[in-house]
């Protein structure tokens, strides 16, 4: 146990160098992946540890975006205080779709969350809404500056920031998912029918880690609203959903630390194939993922975990 | 609380099932009394386990009633089950293979403890108060079973046997009143099935509990019921001890069969 608190302050203390030493770019970047992780966590309760597919995260992410930019560009509220907010929105909406869930499993439950992943950016461009939504042109958001008179910048600001949002729903994550409630999330997955029969509340269990996570990955949006400064629906498509799902399975579904490494796949990947080849960068991106599959059939969570447990041994 | 005296802890009175036009059970009574280690036998296809699926919320019966300590267990939600004091294993081994031995186990003690989502990702006072309590009760459980040295393996890489204790425990730990058993010889060998035996008796000593036994290995059942009852085609054709029903001709017939063999009605 106490291994583990060392490593991670290590990661912790080694996440905050960047701070000072990064440029613009690639401190974003950094930014971004740290926003990803968030997302992928969320996902992850929801699939990795209680089995339930969603391939529409994508939208969550777009909903905490889109109430974060509202309420900054028409109302004027603080950048911080819209946190709260969206993860009440969010956590609220997860709950809704988390009730006709209870009655699709498995795949049918992973296609009506991608219907709500196509549905989303057309919402958001629809009339009814332009007055708040922008319509097609989205809205722009002021970068929020460091407090307290500290000499940052406002991407270094806003890197600090969503690290501390990440760090605290991380370690409630991690206490959420080792207890008894984490316990009857996988028990339920596993097998239903015997979770139930141990007194676990199927319906209640499974709609409340719905709301959890997404309002974990709206939480991941509003960041992302923030550190871009600017939200439009077409940042929001279906490619989105499969991109966090991507990062989900690289990561190693029920892994919490697999999460960190799903982020920096989806964030750098894409980057590396383009690299490699600037006609193909699509094929490369899925060479390295089906290699990845082939060397870590656990995702990297599983494999790191493998590792970990070898060299404490 | 005390037992009544005239109350069973478990009292089956009529209870009808039918599946589309075939009558899985027709009219089965029977009682369980503290204490008492029922067994529960039948050729394949008697309304054993759909009479055992009634008990525990899977199936709603159609007529007659089950009352468990006097209260009717006709409307409880499965997930209440657990709370009113049935715990229960599965015929095929339903452990949640993934988890380790101990997580496995400690999920039978989740209806004990009433910890929501937030009070658990803060971790509050009171969440580890309820750790600590069904820790302790784990604890008494590996050793009572044998399961110390696995309690860190995932379960479902465990042989079958170990798998059916961490079954057994996963009951257990919920402090059940009843304790519902389906087949748990089925896939064990030999010296498994006598050890399983002595278990059972153990468990029942131990934790002052009553066990309903179905099973369809004879001598397992007869060695360890107090009281036997029989069913062929969703009817009771013998109730008593294990020697009364082993004498019963219906029983001999059912099990061995005759050679001029005529539907039971």
């Amino acid at each position: 146990m106490k291994t583990s608190w060392i490593v991670a302050f290590l990661v912790l203390l080694a996440a905050v160098v960047p701070t000072m030493t990064f440029s613009g770019y690639h401190l974003f970047q950094l930014t971004m992946v740290a926003v990803y992780a968030i997302a992928i966590l969320g996902l992850a309760i929801l699939t990795g540890i209680n089995g339930q597919i969603s391939l529409g995260h994508g939208a969550f992410y777009a909903i905490g975006a889109y109430t974060t930019a509202i309420l900054m560009a028409s109302w004027d509220v603080p950048y911080w205080a819209t946190l709260p907010v969206s993860a009440a929105v969010c956590a609220t909406v997860g709950f809704l779709v988390g009730l006709p869930a209870l009655r699709l499993g498995g795949l049918y439950l992973a296609l009506t969350t991608f219907a709500l992943a196509v549905a989303i950016p057309q919402i958001l461009k629809h009339k009814l809404f332009e007055t708040w939504t922008g319509g097609v042109q989205g809205l722009v958001i002021d970068k929020p500056e460091a407090p307290f008179g500290l000499k940052l910048s406002s991407d270094q600001w806003l890197y600090l920031f969503t690290l501390g949002v990440g760090v605290i729903l991380y370690v409630l994550a991690i206490n959420l998912t080792h207890g008894r409630i984490g316990r009857a999330m996988r028990a339920v997955r596993d097998q239903p029918v015997a979770a139930e029969a141990m007194g676990i509340n199927l319906a209640m269990l499974k709609t409340r880690t719905f709301a959890v996570s997404a309002m974990y990955t709206g939480i991941a949006g509003s960041l992302g609203a923030m550190v871009v400064a600017f939200v439009a629906p077409d940042s929001f498509t279906v490619f989105l959903s499969i991109t966090f799902f991507v990062g989900l399975v690289a990561g190693g579904a029920a892994s919490i630390g697999g999460t960190i490494v799903g982020a920096i796949f989806i964030e750098f990947v894409p980057n590396l194939a383009d690299l490699v080849s600037k006609a193909a960068p699509g094929a490369i991106y899925g060479v390295i993922l089906i290699a990845m599959m082939f060397l870590m059939p656990q995702g990297a969570g599983g494999f790191i975990g493998m590792v970990w447990r070898r060299l404490v041994r | 609380m005390t037992p009544d005296s005239d109350q069973p802890l478990l009292r089956i009175t009529g209870v009808k099932m039918r599946f589309g036009g075939v009558v899985a059970l027709g009219g089965v009574s029977f009682d369980v009394g503290y204490g008492q280690v029922r067994g529960l036998i039948g050729p394949n296809g008697s309304g054993k386990t759909t009479l055992f699926n009634c008990i525990s919320g899977i199936y709603r019966f159609m007529e007659g009633d089950i009352l468990f300590e006097g209260k009717s267990l006709a409307n409880v939600p499965r997930h209440e089950m657990a709370n009113v004091g049935l715990g229960r294993t599965f015929q095929n081994v339903a452990l949640f293979k993934p988890l380790s031995v101990r997580d496995n186990i400690l999920v039978g003690a989740h209806h004990l403890a009433k910890s929501g989502f937030i009070a658990n990702a803060l971790r509050l006072p009171d969440v580890r108060r309820e750790d600590a309590a069904a820790e302790e009760r784990l604890n008494d459980l590996l050793d009572l079973l044998d399961l110390r040295s696995v309690a860190d393996i995932p379960a479902g890489s465990l042989p079958f046997g170990t798998q059916k204790r961490v079954e057994m425990a996963r009951a257990l730990i919920g402090k059940p009143k009843l304790l519902l058993l389906d087949e748990p010889a089925a896939g064990l060998n030999h010296s498994e099935v006598d050890e399983l035996a002595i278990l059972i008796l153990q468990v029942r000593d131990h934790f002052k509990l009553s066990v309903l036994l179905v099973e369809h290995h004879m001598s397992l059942v007869m060695r360890v019921s107090d009281k036997v009852v029989a069913l062929e085609f969703g009817l009771k054709i013998a109730d008593g001890t294990p020697d009364e029903v082993r004498a019963e001709p219906e029983v001999i017939r059912a099990y061995l069969g005759d050679t001029h063999k005529e539907p039971v009605h």
